[in-house]
Protein backbone atom coordinates (compact mmCIF):
# COMPACT_ATOMS: atom_id res chain seq x y z
CA UNK A 1 0.00 0.00 0.00
CA UNK A 2 2.64 2.66 0.74
CA UNK A 3 5.89 1.80 -0.73
CA UNK A 4 9.07 4.49 -0.22
CA UNK A 5 12.53 3.09 -1.96
CA UNK A 6 15.84 5.50 -1.53
CA UNK A 7 14.21 8.79 0.08
CA UNK A 8 15.86 11.79 0.51
CA UNK A 9 14.95 15.10 1.53
CA UNK A 10 18.25 17.69 2.19
CA UNK A 11 17.57 21.17 3.33
CA UNK A 12 20.14 23.03 2.63
CA UNK A 13 22.96 21.40 4.07
CA UNK A 14 21.07 19.41 7.20
CA UNK A 15 20.07 15.92 5.97
CA UNK A 16 16.41 15.45 7.61
CA UNK A 17 15.77 11.75 5.23
CA UNK A 18 18.66 9.89 4.25
CA UNK A 19 18.18 7.24 1.69
CA UNK A 20 14.98 4.80 3.86
CA UNK A 21 13.17 2.23 2.25
CA UNK A 22 10.55 0.37 3.38
CA UNK A 23 6.78 -1.38 2.43
CA UNK A 24 3.53 -1.67 4.17
CA UNK A 25 1.35 -4.22 2.73
CA UNK A 26 -2.45 -3.32 2.95
CA UNK A 27 -4.72 -3.59 5.97
CA UNK A 28 -1.25 -3.06 7.96
CA UNK A 29 -0.74 -0.63 11.11
CA UNK A 30 2.94 0.64 10.69
CA UNK A 31 4.73 2.10 13.89
CA UNK A 32 7.48 4.93 12.83
CA UNK A 33 9.59 5.09 15.49
CA UNK A 34 12.27 7.62 16.72
CA UNK A 35 13.93 10.45 18.70
CA UNK A 36 13.11 14.33 18.14
CA UNK A 37 14.25 15.30 15.10
CA UNK A 38 14.87 11.92 13.62
CA UNK A 39 12.96 12.64 10.43
CA UNK A 40 9.57 11.05 11.28
CA UNK A 41 7.60 14.27 10.89
CA UNK A 42 9.72 15.11 7.32
CA UNK A 43 8.69 11.75 6.28
CA UNK A 44 5.52 11.78 6.55
CA UNK A 45 4.98 15.38 4.56
CA UNK A 46 6.40 13.82 1.93
CA UNK A 47 4.19 11.00 1.34
CA UNK A 48 1.08 13.50 2.22
CA UNK A 49 2.55 15.74 -0.96
CA UNK A 50 3.72 18.31 1.54
CA UNK A 51 7.20 18.65 1.17
CA UNK A 52 8.92 17.54 -2.17
CA UNK A 53 11.41 14.70 -1.81
CA UNK A 54 15.10 15.73 -3.01
CA UNK A 55 15.34 12.39 -4.49
CA UNK A 56 13.86 8.70 -3.97
CA UNK A 57 10.21 7.16 -5.35
CA UNK A 58 7.18 6.79 -3.07
CA UNK A 59 4.22 5.09 -4.09
CA UNK A 60 1.05 5.19 -2.33
CA UNK A 61 -1.46 2.72 -3.28
CA UNK A 62 0.00 2.35 -6.79
CA UNK A 63 0.22 6.56 -7.28
CA UNK A 64 3.27 8.67 -7.01
CA UNK A 65 2.09 11.49 -4.97
CA UNK A 66 4.53 13.90 -6.78
CA UNK A 67 2.99 13.42 -9.79
CA UNK A 68 -0.90 12.34 -9.33
CA UNK A 69 -1.02 14.41 -6.31
CA UNK A 70 -4.98 14.92 -6.19
CA UNK A 71 -5.68 11.23 -6.98
CA UNK A 72 -3.04 10.27 -3.91
CA UNK A 73 -4.47 13.04 -1.50
CA UNK A 74 -8.04 11.67 -2.23
CA UNK A 75 -6.51 7.78 -0.78
CA UNK A 76 -5.47 9.45 2.63
CA UNK A 77 -6.22 10.97 5.57
CA UNK A 78 -4.06 12.57 8.06
CA UNK A 79 -4.20 13.42 11.72
CA UNK A 80 -1.12 16.01 11.87
CA UNK A 81 1.23 16.34 14.64
CA UNK A 82 -0.35 19.90 16.07
CA UNK A 83 -3.94 20.60 15.50
CA UNK A 84 -5.44 21.53 12.29
CA UNK A 85 -9.03 22.08 13.16
CA UNK A 86 -11.02 25.31 12.41
CA UNK A 87 -11.50 26.57 16.16
CA UNK A 88 -14.24 29.03 15.25
CA UNK A 89 -16.40 26.04 13.61
CA UNK A 90 -18.79 23.43 15.29
CA UNK A 91 -17.67 19.59 15.38
CA UNK A 92 -20.27 19.10 12.69
CA UNK A 93 -19.16 22.15 10.70
CA UNK A 94 -15.55 20.79 10.60
CA UNK A 95 -16.53 17.43 9.46
CA UNK A 96 -18.68 18.89 6.79
CA UNK A 97 -15.77 21.42 5.39
CA UNK A 98 -13.67 18.63 5.05
CA UNK A 99 -16.18 16.16 3.34
CA UNK A 100 -17.02 19.28 0.64
CA UNK A 101 -13.43 19.15 0.34
CA UNK A 102 -12.98 15.78 -0.41
CA UNK A 103 -15.73 15.52 -2.90
CA UNK A 104 -18.38 12.91 -0.41
CA UNK A 105 -21.45 13.33 -1.28
CA UNK A 106 -23.96 15.28 0.57
CA UNK A 107 -26.06 11.87 1.69
CA UNK A 108 -23.03 9.84 2.47
CA UNK A 109 -21.06 12.93 4.51
CA UNK A 110 -23.98 13.08 6.50
CA UNK A 111 -24.52 9.50 7.31
CA UNK A 112 -20.83 9.08 7.75
CA UNK A 113 -20.38 12.20 10.04
CA UNK A 114 -23.16 11.10 12.38
CA UNK A 115 -21.85 7.56 11.88
CA UNK A 116 -17.94 8.56 12.80
CA UNK A 117 -19.02 11.17 16.07
CA UNK A 118 -21.03 8.99 17.70
CA UNK A 119 -18.05 6.10 17.29
CA UNK A 120 -15.32 8.84 18.40
CA UNK A 121 -18.30 9.88 20.91
CA UNK A 122 -18.47 13.45 19.64
CA UNK A 123 -22.56 13.23 18.96
CA UNK A 124 -23.53 15.02 21.46
CA UNK A 125 -21.07 17.97 21.13
CA UNK A 126 -21.93 18.26 17.88
CA UNK A 127 -22.94 21.86 17.63
CA UNK A 128 -20.79 23.00 19.67
CA UNK A 129 -17.34 25.01 19.02
CA UNK A 130 -14.30 23.22 18.62
CA UNK A 131 -12.39 25.91 20.38
CA UNK A 132 -14.69 24.71 23.81
CA UNK A 133 -13.41 20.96 23.36
CA UNK A 134 -10.72 19.37 25.58
CA UNK A 135 -7.67 18.11 24.06
CA UNK A 136 -8.64 15.12 24.10
CA UNK A 137 -12.17 15.62 22.09
CA UNK A 138 -9.99 18.06 19.67
CA UNK A 139 -7.52 14.50 19.13
CA UNK A 140 -10.75 12.47 18.54
CA UNK A 141 -12.74 14.60 16.45
CA UNK A 142 -9.46 15.40 14.04
CA UNK A 143 -8.95 11.18 13.63
CA UNK A 144 -12.62 11.18 13.43
CA UNK A 145 -12.34 13.47 10.36
CA UNK A 146 -9.50 11.53 9.06
CA UNK A 147 -11.70 8.70 8.55
CA UNK A 148 -14.71 10.78 6.88
CA UNK A 149 -13.48 10.17 3.27
CA UNK A 150 -12.80 6.12 4.05
CA UNK A 151 -8.95 6.56 2.79
CA UNK A 152 -7.26 3.71 1.98
CA UNK A 153 -4.40 4.93 4.14
CA UNK A 154 -4.63 7.00 7.40
CA UNK A 155 -1.43 8.50 8.34
CA UNK A 156 -1.28 9.85 12.24
CA UNK A 157 1.61 11.54 13.10
CA UNK A 158 2.05 11.58 17.10
CA UNK A 159 -1.78 11.49 17.59
CA UNK A 160 -1.45 11.00 21.52
CA UNK A 161 0.41 13.88 22.06
CA UNK A 162 -0.13 15.16 25.51
CA UNK A 163 -3.10 12.94 25.55
CA UNK A 164 -3.93 10.91 29.44
CA UNK A 165 -4.24 7.39 29.50
CA UNK A 166 -7.96 6.64 29.02
CA UNK A 167 -7.88 9.25 26.01
CA UNK A 168 -4.83 7.20 24.32
CA UNK A 169 -6.51 3.99 25.29
CA UNK A 170 -9.80 5.01 23.56
CA UNK A 171 -8.12 6.45 20.56
CA UNK A 172 -6.29 3.56 19.80
CA UNK A 173 -9.38 1.18 20.44
CA UNK A 174 -11.43 3.20 18.10
CA UNK A 175 -8.44 3.37 15.17
CA UNK A 176 -7.53 -0.55 15.53
CA UNK A 177 -11.93 -1.09 15.28
CA UNK A 178 -11.83 1.06 12.43
CA UNK A 179 -7.72 -1.02 11.01
CA UNK A 180 -10.29 -3.89 11.28
CA UNK A 181 -13.74 -3.35 9.80
CA UNK A 182 -12.80 -0.82 7.01
CA UNK A 183 -9.36 -2.23 6.42
CA UNK A 184 -7.59 0.95 6.45
CA UNK A 185 -3.79 0.67 6.36
CA UNK A 186 -2.47 2.88 9.66
CA UNK A 187 0.54 4.74 9.61
CA UNK A 188 1.50 6.14 12.67
CA UNK A 189 4.27 8.11 15.08
CA UNK A 190 4.73 8.14 18.33
CA UNK A 191 7.14 8.25 21.32
CA UNK A 192 4.97 6.24 23.26
CA UNK A 193 6.71 2.56 23.13
CA UNK A 194 3.87 0.91 24.92
CA UNK A 195 1.19 2.10 22.36
CA UNK A 196 3.45 1.00 19.45
CA UNK A 197 4.00 -2.47 20.68
CA UNK A 198 0.34 -2.98 21.58
CA UNK A 199 -1.10 -1.17 18.28
CA UNK A 200 1.81 -1.58 15.51
CA UNK A 201 1.79 -5.06 13.41
CA UNK A 202 5.34 -3.87 12.17
CA UNK A 203 7.96 -1.19 13.70
CA UNK A 204 10.68 0.70 12.27
CA UNK A 205 12.99 2.55 14.27
CA UNK A 206 14.28 5.76 12.79
CA UNK A 207 17.41 8.22 13.99
CA UNK A 208 19.38 10.02 12.23
CA UNK A 209 17.01 10.62 9.38
CA UNK A 210 17.78 6.64 8.55
CA UNK A 211 15.97 3.54 10.05
CA UNK A 212 17.96 1.24 12.01
CA UNK A 213 16.01 -1.69 12.64
CA UNK A 214 12.41 -2.67 11.29
CA UNK A 215 10.02 -5.79 12.08
CA UNK A 216 7.51 -6.48 14.49
CA UNK A 217 8.09 -5.79 17.89
CA UNK A 218 9.48 -9.62 18.82
CA UNK A 219 11.50 -9.18 16.46
CA UNK A 220 13.24 -5.71 17.30
CA UNK A 221 13.58 -6.97 21.18
CA UNK A 222 15.24 -10.50 19.60
CA UNK A 223 17.50 -8.51 17.36
CA UNK A 224 18.72 -6.33 20.29
CA UNK A 225 18.70 -8.93 23.16
CA UNK A 226 16.15 -7.02 25.39
CA UNK A 227 12.76 -7.58 27.40
CA UNK A 228 10.82 -4.59 26.27
CA UNK A 229 10.58 -2.01 23.21
CA UNK A 230 11.64 0.69 25.10
CA UNK A 231 14.59 -1.07 26.07
CA UNK A 232 15.19 -2.13 22.26
CA UNK A 233 14.66 1.84 21.22
CA UNK A 234 17.44 2.72 23.07
CA UNK A 235 19.99 -0.19 22.49
CA UNK A 236 19.14 1.40 18.83
CA UNK A 237 19.06 4.69 19.29
CA UNK A 238 21.49 5.58 22.08
CA UNK A 239 20.53 7.64 24.94
CA UNK A 240 22.20 10.84 24.51
CA UNK A 241 19.36 13.63 24.38
CA UNK A 242 18.45 15.23 20.88
CA UNK A 243 17.19 19.03 20.93
CA UNK A 244 14.81 20.36 18.35
CA UNK A 245 15.50 24.14 17.80
CA UNK A 246 12.45 26.47 18.03
CA UNK A 247 10.93 27.96 15.14
CA UNK A 248 8.82 31.03 14.15
CA UNK A 249 5.84 28.63 14.48
CA UNK A 250 6.72 27.98 18.23
CA UNK A 251 7.32 31.93 18.95
CA UNK A 252 3.80 32.99 17.33
CA UNK A 253 2.45 30.43 19.08
CA UNK A 254 3.42 32.23 22.57
CA UNK A 255 2.18 35.40 20.86
CA UNK A 256 -0.96 33.78 20.00
CA UNK A 257 -1.56 32.25 23.48
CA UNK A 258 -0.94 35.94 25.30
CA UNK A 259 -3.70 37.26 23.05
CA UNK A 260 -5.53 34.90 23.85
CA UNK A 261 -6.86 33.72 20.84
CA UNK A 262 -8.35 30.27 20.26
CA UNK B 1 -17.00 24.31 -7.03
CA UNK B 2 -17.84 22.96 -3.67
CA UNK B 3 -14.54 24.05 -2.38
CA UNK B 4 -14.65 27.90 -2.97
CA UNK B 5 -18.01 27.77 -1.88
CA UNK B 6 -17.45 26.19 1.65
CA UNK B 7 -13.92 27.96 2.23
CA UNK B 8 -16.27 31.27 1.26
CA UNK B 9 -19.27 30.24 3.47
CA UNK B 10 -16.20 29.74 6.04
CA UNK B 11 -15.24 33.54 5.97
CA UNK B 12 -18.51 34.51 5.68
CA UNK B 13 -19.06 32.61 9.27
CA UNK B 14 -16.34 33.91 11.20
CA UNK B 15 -16.95 36.84 10.21
CA UNK B 16 -20.37 37.18 11.55
CA UNK B 17 -19.90 34.94 14.52
CA UNK B 18 -17.37 37.39 16.05
CA UNK B 19 -19.45 40.50 17.16
CA UNK B 20 -16.71 42.13 18.92
CA UNK B 21 -14.71 41.94 15.54
CA UNK B 22 -17.04 44.11 13.64
CA UNK B 23 -17.70 46.58 16.53
CA UNK B 24 -13.86 46.95 16.74
CA UNK B 25 -13.36 47.42 12.52
CA UNK B 26 -16.25 49.49 12.55
CA UNK B 27 -14.70 51.75 15.72
CA UNK B 28 -11.37 53.16 14.21
CA UNK B 29 -13.40 54.29 10.49
CA UNK B 30 -15.64 56.55 12.64
CA UNK B 31 -13.40 57.67 14.57
CA UNK B 32 -11.81 59.30 11.61
CA UNK B 33 -14.94 60.35 10.22
CA UNK B 34 -15.65 62.57 13.09
CA UNK B 35 -12.13 63.27 14.87
CA UNK B 36 -10.70 64.40 11.23
CA UNK B 37 -14.59 64.65 9.70
CA UNK B 38 -15.70 67.44 12.12
CA UNK B 39 -12.24 68.48 13.55
CA UNK B 40 -10.66 69.52 10.02
CA UNK B 41 -13.97 70.71 8.80
CA UNK B 42 -13.56 74.36 9.33
CA UNK B 43 -10.19 74.65 8.09
CA UNK B 44 -11.05 72.70 4.94
CA UNK B 45 -14.22 74.85 4.68
CA UNK B 46 -11.96 78.41 4.75
CA UNK B 47 -10.02 77.11 2.15
CA UNK B 48 -12.53 77.15 -0.02
CA UNK B 49 -12.91 73.36 -0.88
CA UNK B 50 -16.73 72.95 0.87
CA UNK B 51 -17.43 70.35 3.03
CA UNK B 52 -14.87 68.13 4.56
CA UNK B 53 -17.09 65.34 5.95
CA UNK B 54 -18.65 65.28 1.93
CA UNK B 55 -15.05 64.92 0.78
CA UNK B 56 -13.67 62.74 2.59
CA UNK B 57 -16.43 59.93 3.89
CA UNK B 58 -15.51 58.04 0.37
CA UNK B 59 -11.80 57.91 1.32
CA UNK B 60 -13.32 56.25 4.98
CA UNK B 61 -15.04 53.84 3.16
CA UNK B 62 -12.12 53.16 0.77
CA UNK B 63 -10.32 52.84 3.70
CA UNK B 64 -12.78 50.74 5.77
CA UNK B 65 -12.25 48.31 2.58
CA UNK B 66 -8.55 48.55 2.39
CA UNK B 67 -8.14 47.17 5.94
CA UNK B 68 -10.51 44.59 6.34
CA UNK B 69 -9.68 42.88 3.21
CA UNK B 70 -6.36 43.22 3.80
CA UNK B 71 -6.29 41.67 7.08
CA UNK B 72 -8.60 38.40 5.75
CA UNK B 73 -5.83 37.46 4.12
CA UNK B 74 -3.29 38.22 6.79
CA UNK B 75 -5.48 35.85 8.82
CA UNK B 76 -4.16 33.18 6.98
CA UNK B 77 -1.30 33.49 9.65
CA UNK B 78 -3.52 32.64 12.28
CA UNK B 79 -4.85 29.78 9.82
CA UNK B 80 -1.09 28.79 9.35
CA UNK B 81 -0.59 28.96 13.48
CA UNK B 82 -3.58 26.72 14.56
CA UNK B 83 -2.92 24.27 11.52
CA UNK B 84 -6.28 25.30 9.30
CA UNK B 85 -4.24 25.92 7.01
CA UNK B 86 -2.92 22.50 6.68
CA UNK B 87 -6.25 20.77 6.43
CA UNK B 88 -6.73 22.10 3.47
CA UNK B 89 -3.24 21.94 1.96
CA UNK B 90 -3.57 18.09 1.38
CA UNK B 91 -7.31 17.87 0.36
CA UNK B 92 -7.54 16.82 -2.90
CA UNK B 93 -8.79 19.97 -4.78
CA UNK B 94 -6.04 22.80 -6.69
CA UNK B 95 -4.12 25.15 -4.47
CA UNK B 96 -6.18 27.31 -7.20
CA UNK B 97 -9.71 26.90 -5.74
CA UNK B 98 -8.46 26.84 -2.09
CA UNK B 99 -7.09 30.60 -2.50
CA UNK B 100 -10.04 31.95 -4.93
CA UNK B 101 -12.59 30.65 -1.62
CA UNK B 102 -10.42 32.61 0.66
CA UNK B 103 -9.78 35.52 -1.44
CA UNK B 104 -13.77 35.84 -2.17
CA UNK B 105 -14.83 34.99 1.08
CA UNK B 106 -12.10 37.95 2.49
CA UNK B 107 -13.06 40.47 0.16
CA UNK B 108 -17.07 39.99 0.81
CA UNK B 109 -16.72 40.56 4.16
CA UNK B 110 -14.67 43.64 3.06
CA UNK B 111 -18.10 44.33 1.29
CA UNK B 112 -20.34 44.48 3.87
CA UNK B 113 -18.05 46.27 5.91
CA UNK B 114 -17.60 49.05 3.45
CA UNK B 115 -21.46 48.89 3.30
CA UNK B 116 -21.89 49.33 6.78
CA UNK B 117 -19.50 52.06 6.98
CA UNK B 118 -21.48 54.05 4.09
CA UNK B 119 -24.56 53.84 5.74
CA UNK B 120 -22.76 55.08 9.18
CA UNK B 121 -21.09 57.65 6.87
CA UNK B 122 -25.30 58.72 5.38
CA UNK B 123 -26.60 58.86 9.08
CA UNK B 124 -23.51 61.36 10.16
CA UNK B 125 -25.02 63.47 7.21
CA UNK B 126 -22.96 62.58 4.11
CA UNK B 127 -24.91 63.37 1.02
CA UNK B 128 -24.82 61.83 -2.20
CA UNK B 129 -24.69 63.88 -5.39
CA UNK B 130 -27.40 61.80 -6.34
CA UNK B 131 -29.29 58.33 -4.57
CA UNK B 132 -28.50 56.42 -7.89
CA UNK B 133 -24.80 56.78 -7.30
CA UNK B 134 -25.16 54.33 -4.36
CA UNK B 135 -25.08 51.26 -6.76
CA UNK B 136 -21.67 53.06 -8.91
CA UNK B 137 -20.32 53.33 -5.94
CA UNK B 138 -20.76 49.64 -4.79
CA UNK B 139 -18.84 48.12 -8.12
CA UNK B 140 -16.36 50.21 -6.50
CA UNK B 141 -16.39 48.91 -2.87
CA UNK B 142 -16.48 45.56 -4.84
CA UNK B 143 -13.07 46.22 -6.76
CA UNK B 144 -11.03 47.51 -3.76
CA UNK B 145 -11.83 44.38 -1.67
CA UNK B 146 -11.17 41.64 -4.30
CA UNK B 147 -7.95 44.08 -4.73
CA UNK B 148 -6.75 44.39 -1.63
CA UNK B 149 -7.76 40.82 -1.01
CA UNK B 150 -5.92 39.20 -3.55
CA UNK B 151 -2.92 41.58 -2.03
CA UNK B 152 -3.42 40.37 0.97
CA UNK B 153 -3.46 36.64 0.02
CA UNK B 154 -0.39 37.03 -1.25
CA UNK B 155 1.14 38.66 1.87
CA UNK B 156 -0.48 36.10 4.18
CA UNK B 157 0.96 33.23 1.61
CA UNK B 158 4.60 35.07 2.13
CA UNK B 159 4.82 36.26 5.91
CA UNK B 160 4.98 33.61 8.46
CA UNK B 161 4.89 35.33 11.96
CA UNK B 162 3.80 38.39 13.93
CA UNK B 163 7.14 40.53 13.21
CA UNK B 164 5.98 40.41 9.53
CA UNK B 165 2.60 41.10 10.39
CA UNK B 166 3.38 44.10 12.03
CA UNK B 167 5.69 45.22 9.52
CA UNK B 168 2.89 44.89 6.65
CA UNK B 169 0.73 46.82 8.72
CA UNK B 170 3.57 49.71 9.63
CA UNK B 171 5.34 50.04 5.96
CA UNK B 172 2.45 48.70 3.60
CA UNK B 173 -1.24 49.04 4.74
CA UNK B 174 -1.02 52.54 6.67
CA UNK B 175 1.04 54.50 3.92
CA UNK B 176 -1.45 52.92 1.16
CA UNK B 177 -4.05 54.39 2.93
CA UNK B 178 -2.50 57.84 4.03
CA UNK B 179 -1.35 58.32 0.43
CA UNK B 180 -4.51 57.49 -1.80
CA UNK B 181 -5.85 60.82 -1.64
CA UNK B 182 -8.73 59.28 1.05
CA UNK B 183 -8.32 62.33 3.16
CA UNK B 184 -6.81 64.88 1.08
CA UNK B 185 -7.47 66.11 -2.40
CA UNK B 186 -5.00 64.96 -5.12
CA UNK B 187 -4.63 67.92 -7.09
CA UNK B 188 -1.44 70.38 -6.31
CA UNK B 189 0.57 68.08 -4.67
CA UNK B 190 4.81 68.10 -4.55
CA UNK B 191 6.12 66.25 -7.39
CA UNK B 192 7.40 63.48 -5.15
CA UNK B 193 3.87 63.07 -3.34
CA UNK B 194 2.23 63.16 -7.07
CA UNK B 195 4.30 60.21 -7.99
CA UNK B 196 3.65 58.52 -4.52
CA UNK B 197 -0.14 58.48 -4.85
CA UNK B 198 -0.23 57.75 -8.53
CA UNK B 199 1.96 54.52 -7.44
CA UNK B 200 -0.80 53.83 -4.91
CA UNK B 201 -3.64 51.66 -5.82
CA UNK B 202 -6.50 52.68 -3.28
CA UNK B 203 -5.86 56.31 -4.89
CA UNK B 204 -7.70 55.20 -7.91
CA UNK B 205 -10.79 53.66 -5.59
CA UNK B 206 -11.19 56.57 -3.39
CA UNK B 207 -10.97 58.66 -6.94
CA UNK B 208 -13.72 56.10 -8.12
CA UNK B 209 -16.30 56.25 -4.90
CA UNK B 210 -15.40 60.36 -4.95
CA UNK B 211 -16.40 60.79 -8.55
CA UNK B 212 -19.34 58.82 -8.22
CA UNK B 213 -20.71 59.60 -4.52
CA UNK B 214 -19.92 62.98 -5.18
CA UNK B 215 -18.94 63.77 -8.55
CA UNK B 216 -15.63 65.41 -7.90
CA UNK B 217 -13.03 63.44 -10.33
CA UNK B 218 -9.37 63.74 -10.25
CA UNK B 219 -9.17 60.82 -12.62
CA UNK B 220 -11.80 59.50 -14.63
CA UNK B 221 -14.26 56.89 -14.53
CA UNK B 222 -13.22 54.53 -17.92
CA UNK B 223 -9.73 55.43 -16.25
CA UNK B 224 -10.14 54.49 -12.26
CA UNK B 225 -12.12 51.33 -13.79
CA UNK B 226 -9.50 49.92 -16.13
CA UNK B 227 -6.68 50.72 -13.59
CA UNK B 228 -8.35 48.64 -10.82
CA UNK B 229 -9.16 46.12 -13.09
CA UNK B 230 -5.62 45.70 -14.01
CA UNK B 231 -4.18 45.78 -10.69
CA UNK B 232 -7.10 43.21 -9.41
CA UNK B 233 -5.78 40.62 -12.24
CA UNK B 234 -2.21 41.24 -11.44
CA UNK B 235 -2.95 40.49 -7.51
CA UNK B 236 -4.93 37.75 -8.10
CA UNK B 237 -2.05 35.72 -10.07
CA UNK B 238 0.31 36.99 -7.61
CA UNK B 239 -1.62 35.90 -4.55
CA UNK B 240 -2.41 32.57 -6.06
CA UNK B 241 1.18 32.06 -7.43
CA UNK B 242 2.32 32.47 -4.48
CA UNK B 243 -0.33 30.77 -2.58
CA UNK B 244 0.55 27.46 -4.49
CA UNK B 245 4.03 27.79 -3.45
CA UNK B 246 3.50 27.41 0.21
CA UNK B 247 4.94 24.53 1.79
CA UNK B 248 3.49 23.37 5.08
Amino acid sequence: MISVTHLVKVFGDFTAVNDITFDVAQGEIFAFLGPNGAGKTTTIKMLTTLLRPTSGRIELDGLDPTVKQKLARQRFGIVFQDPSLDNEQTAWENMDLHGVLYHVPRKLRAQRTEELLKLFELWDRKDAYVKTFSGGMKRRLEIARGFLHTPKILFLDEPTLGLDPQSRNQLWTHVKHLNETEKTTVFLTTHYMDEADRVAHRIAIMDHGKIVAQGTSAELKQQTGTESLEAAFLALTGSSLRDEAANSKDALRQVAQMFGRR
Amino acid sequence: MGAIYILWLRELKRYVRSRVQIVVSLGQPCLYLLALGFGLGPVFQQAGHGSYLQFMAPGVVGMTVLFSSVFSGIAMLWDRQFGFLKETLVAPVSRMQIMIGRTLGGATVAVIQGTLILMICLIAGFRPHSWFAIPAAFLFVVMIAIVFAAFGTALGSVIKDMQGFQLVMNFLVLPIFFLSGALFPLANLPFAMRIITRLDPLSYGVDGLRGVLINTWHFSLAFDVALLAGIAAVFLSAGAFLFTRIEA
